[in-house]
């Protein structure tokens, strides 16, 4: 599979916060869904992507081309939605076009009006007086309407309502009929994720954790349960994060099969959900204390 | 063409695809030759990721139910007479199992189910 952005050996770092030998690739054709906690580097990573930010050492390849020397042909291929107040204040929708659209050789006029009639958006109200669901499906429609082939969006689903998120998804979903768009968005809300991510790439520390195929972690992560006798030097192997209480233990795993052979009926093991598999990555490759 | 899928299921949802669309095939609801919906217009009107739909079509040509033309689409590949008798033979086994284990709750003898089948049988 074609990638569409190739991160190679990236290194920054910042007063407080590094990335060191980082490494991401994102396929062309899908969705990925990229989580991670707050401060996990989600935006410096996205801002790399964008060229907002250069890394200090490491490779940046977007449509298998260098930002030093293509800048604009990437850019244009680019749709860039993130969850901050960018539009400007006073304008209307229709104002905001016209300042935009020149930018855009590919810019779409009937895709636009399209997409604001089927989001319900009015183009002649200012945008400030616009709720933030509006305000986020403007900026989609920003996005979409120069055909880009790529969409990285930050946060975009956050402190939308139902309806608005479902709408979202869907227009995503229409977007992703054609085999050469590709979609990057981040996200806190797992479930926003599930019925369209095909890959999840998660990131914890300035470190990658895992880019994998949804299906492929619904399969083998799982949280086990069982009783504190059944852990020893050995057994704790099995696991990459173990919670203990005084009424047993809680674990993870990234291999549900051996889980099942080694201990078979002596624990419980459940399909282990993107958060729970966040939630003990966080806490570290060790044995962490509930006190 | 219905496809219905339940979210909530312990089946993965690319195997519940998988099953519904061989269930249509074994029926006869599908035939040779017929189109599929492309993969993405699948996933886009279950509602689910387009790695689910491809995982299910591909493995449903693994198993020839479907072949696949680049730019054209997926169809429904000609079926071997003898495999779909062996699965049509199966599921007939499957219910038989299931109308012995309730005729024994009720304490039915096997001449009294014979003589019902037969009754049965002769009525169609």
């Amino acid at each position: 599979m074609e990638n569409v952005i190739e991160l190679k050996n990236i290194y920054k770092s910042y007063k407080n916060f590094q990335i060191e030998d980082l490494s991401l690739q994102v396929k062309k054709g899908f969705v990925t869904g990229f989580i991670g906690a707050n401060g996990a580097g989600k935006s410096t990573v996205m801002k790399l992507m964008m060229n907002l930010i250069r890394p200090d050492s490491g490779e940046v390849k977007m449509f298998g081309m260098d930002y030093s020397k293509h800048e604009k042909e990437i850019k244009k291929r680019i749709g860039f939605v993130f969850d901050d107040d960018i539009l400007y204040k006073e304008l209307t929708l229709h104002d905001m076009k016209k300042l935009i659209a020149p930018c855009y050789k590919q810019w779409q006029d009937s895709l636009f009006r399209e997409y604001c009639d089927r989001l319900e958006l009015p183009l002649n109200q200012k945008m400030n007086t616009f709720s933030k669901g509006m305000k986020m499906k403007a900026s989609l429609v920003m996005a979409l309407s120069h055909q880009p082939d790529l969409l990285i969006m930050d946060e975009p689903t956050a402190g939308l309502d139902p309806i608005v998120r479902r709408q979202f998804i869907e227009l995503l979903q229409d977007v992703m009929l054609d085999e050469e768009k590709t979609i990057f968005l981040s996200t806190h809300i797992i479930s926003d994720l599930a019925p369209i991510a095909d890959f999840i790439t998660f990131i914890n520390s300035g470190e990658i954790v895992f880019s994998k195929a949804l299906h492929e972690i619904e399969e083998k992560y799982a949280i086990v349960r069982g009783s504190l006798e059944l852990l020893d030097r050995d057994t704790e192997q099995y696991f990459l994060s173990i919670k203990r209480t005084d009424v047993g233990f809680e674990a993870l795993t990234s291999d549900y099969q051996q889980i099942k052979e080694v201990f078979q009926d002596e624990v419980i093991v459940e399909k282990a959900n993107l958060e729970e598999i966040m939630y003990y990555s966080k806490g570290g490759q060790g044995n962490v204390a509930f006190d | 063409m219905d496809i219905l899928i339940s979210n909530h299921s312990k089946e993965a949802i690319y195997n519940q695809i998988k099953y519904q669309i061989k269930e249509k095939v074994f029926s006869g609801e599908l035939k040779e030759g017929d189109t599929l919906p492309s993969m993405r217009q699948l996933a886009r009107d279950l509602h689910v990721s387009v790695i689910t739909t491809k995982r299910a079509y591909e493995e449903l040509e693994k198993e020839g139910f479907i072949y696949s033309i680049v730019g054209k689409g997926s169809f429904i590949a000609e079926q071997n007479p003898e495999v779909i008798k062996e699965k049509k033979l199966t599921t007939i086994e499957e219910k038989l199992i299931e109308v012995i284990a309730n005729s024994k709750e009720l304490g039915l003898s096997l001449p009294e189910i014979k003589e019902w089948m037969t009754i049965l049988y002769e009525e169609e």
